[in-house]
């Protein structure tokens, strides 16, 4: 499938000599969704900023449909619709106005018919002409994201669409993106949980620290990031794991008191019962049993480690993985 | 051009005055009439003709020229303040949009809510004092100049304005003195000699000399001054606010 959005080498420096993203390369298909996914302060937001006109690139170059996001501005932006993180919304105006008005700005001649389908599909239809103060978190939310969608944008941003939203808004949210893919609109989200990249994500990027550090298939990374722990420690040690438990793979330590057993989640099998019953086989006695999970923040640290690491030799891994 | 999107942000920012219609229009009314209750009729009678016109007429050309400039200054910053503030200000500077068409859109709805309020003043003074404007084309000429010029310089103001004090204090430290000061209520041949030429300096003596001799064929200064003088203001203006948006400065990290 053709890039409906190519980064090449984006790098922001702000004013104080901060680096928010140094050297991003990114390409994203039509029709994909794409979860960016990166603690606070990791350059999501300056990346959307920068791709979208608000922030300036310090160097580097983004197409969006084959338009330069600067010297086509005008092309390029019109494929782009926006949803902020922060809810930005003029408190006095009415719903149906603020939608109306977006697409205008993108100079759109005006169409009811198109504006009044938006808002039937975010359920705000009903609310078209209450003030923007009289809603809820979570219609001022569909309230930006129908903004957005005003002048039927191809590529949609959506930066950190269920931050500080309760569960059933978030699913909410999820089922519109779902929607809105079926439509064939791009989407680029950015989050900082795992669990939203998996249930909307076709494609997971890691960024951190102003550096892409990975994109990969969905189903890739979550096997890596699925990964847990078990220790089983013993009242007595041992210098060597007994050979009845070869099979599990298993890792002596703690200074013999501990095995360290490592297990995939989402497979349908664990492994646990049949490696404890060996355990027990081999004669040797629990004292305690411990799981650890790996966390997103694992894997960022073994990212970010191995990049480091990486830096010295080659290129860092960030780029377009696609 | 996208005239679209100049007609959304025009149309949108002009939403807000008539939203708010009636203390847009009644305020200046209101405090026109005070000014002539005060100054035509209580005290104007025992004010001698300035240059053989009545001094309730005189004082028309500055009135509205005061409250035009206050209002282009305090609409146009706004304007831009506001969204900027609430922080939508996002949707403007990712639209598919150039900074000409920003502006036309913020300053041409300033611009106009000003001359229509100049309008309504001039009305409401006419019901007070007996008017004949001798060169109405130049009248409105640099009445919507004047309006034009100091939109422009409000929405300078309201990008500049990191807070809501910022925002009034220029209009309240700078405009409204230079306004008071520009020969509003006088005429500068009154001031001492030394003060005559001090007042050359300020930028609003051409606007209200240039604007009084459209009404009444008397200036302070030669009226093509005060067209040279207001002209450069508005290109000034106008520079400025293409350094801003090229530069970004205060809008575009």
């Amino acid at each position: 499938m053709a890039a409906i959005l190519s980064i090449r080498d984006l790098r922001k420096v702000y004013d104080g000599g901060f680096e928010a993203l140094k050297g991003v390369s990114l390409d994203i298909e039509e029709g994909e969704i794409l979860a960016l996914l990166g603690p606070n302060g990791a350059g999501k937001t300056t990346l959307i900023s920068t791709i979208c006109g608000i922030t300036t690139a310090s160097s580097g170059q983004v197409s969006v449909g084959g338009f330069d996001n600067v010297t086509e501005f005008r092309a390029a932006r019109s494929l782009i619709g926006l949803v902020p993180q922060e809810i930005t919304l003029e408190p006095f105006a009415k719903v149906l106005d603020t939608v109306t008005f977006s697409r205008g700005l993108f100079g759109k001649p005006a169409d009811p018919a198109r504006i009044e389908a938006v808002l039937r599909k975010l359920s705000l239809w009903e609310k078209r002409d209450s003030k923007i103060m009289e809603l809820s978190g979570g219609m001022k939310r569909r309230v930006l994201i129908a903004k957005a969608l005003a002048h039927d944008p191809r590529i949609l941003f959506l930066d950190e669409p269920t931050a500080g939203v309760d569960v059933e808004l978030r699913k909410d949210m999820w089922e519109i993106v779902a929607e809105l893919k079926a439509d064939g609109v791009t989407i680029i989200l950015t989050t900082h949980y795992i669990e939203e990249a998996e249930a909307i994500a076709d494609r997971v990027g890691v960024i951190t620290g102003g550096e892409l550090l990975l994109v990969e298939e969905k189903e890739q990374l979550m096997a890596r990031m699925g990964q847990k722990q078990l220790e089983v420690q013993l009242t007595a040690p041992i210098s060597e794991i007994p050979a009845g438990l070869a099979p599990h793979r298993l890792e002596l330590v703690n200074g013999g008191y501990g095995l360290l057993y490592t297990y995939d989640t989402r497979a349908e099998r664990t492994g646990i019962t049949t490696l404890l019953n060996d355990v027990a086989q081999a004669g040797l006695v629990l004292a305690d049993v411990q799981t650890r999970e790996s966390s997103l923040e694992d894997i960022f640290v073994g990212l970010v480690a191995r990049n480091g690491a990486d830096r010295s030799g080659t290129a860092a891994v960030s780029g377009d993985a696609a | 051009m996208n005239w679209t999107a100049v007609a959304t942000i025009y149309k949108a920012e002009m939403a807000r005055f008539w939203r708010t219609f009636l203390q847009s229009f009644i305020s200046p009314v209101l405090s026109t009439s005070l000014y002539f209750v005060v100054f035509g009729s209580a005290i104007g009678s025992r004010i001698e003709e300035v240059d053989g016109v009545e001094y309730g007429a005189f004082i028309v050309p500055g009135l509205i020229m005061l409250s035009v400039i206050t209002q282009s200054i305090s609409n146009a910053s706004f304007g831009i303040y506001f969204p900027k503030f609430i922080g939508n200000i996002y949707e403007i500077l990712s639209a598919p949009i150039n900074f000409l068409e920003v502006v036309a859109g913020f300053v041409g709805a300033a611009a106009t809510k000003s001359l229509f309020i100049g309008t309504v003043i001039l009305c409401t003074a006419s019901l007070f004092v007996d008017l004949h404007i001798q060169h109405p084309i130049a009248m409105v000429a640099f009445l919507v100049l004047t309006c034009l010029s100091f939109a422009l310089m409000g929405f300078i103001i309201g990008i500049w304005a990191g807070n809501f004090e910022q925002l009034q204090l220029v209009p309240l430290l700078v405009v409204t003195p230079l306004v008071f000061l520009g020969g509003s209520f006088y005429s500068i041949s009154m001031l001492p000699p030394v003060w005559q030429t001090i007042t050359l300096f300020n930028p609003v003596v051409y606007l209200v000399s240039g604007f009084r001799w459209a009404f009444f064929g008397q200036a302070d200064v030669p009226v093509l001054l005060s067209l040279c003088a207001i002209g450069g203001f508005t290109l000034a203006c106008m520079g400025v606010i293409w350094w801003i948006f090229k530069t970004g400065w205060r809008i575009r990290a």
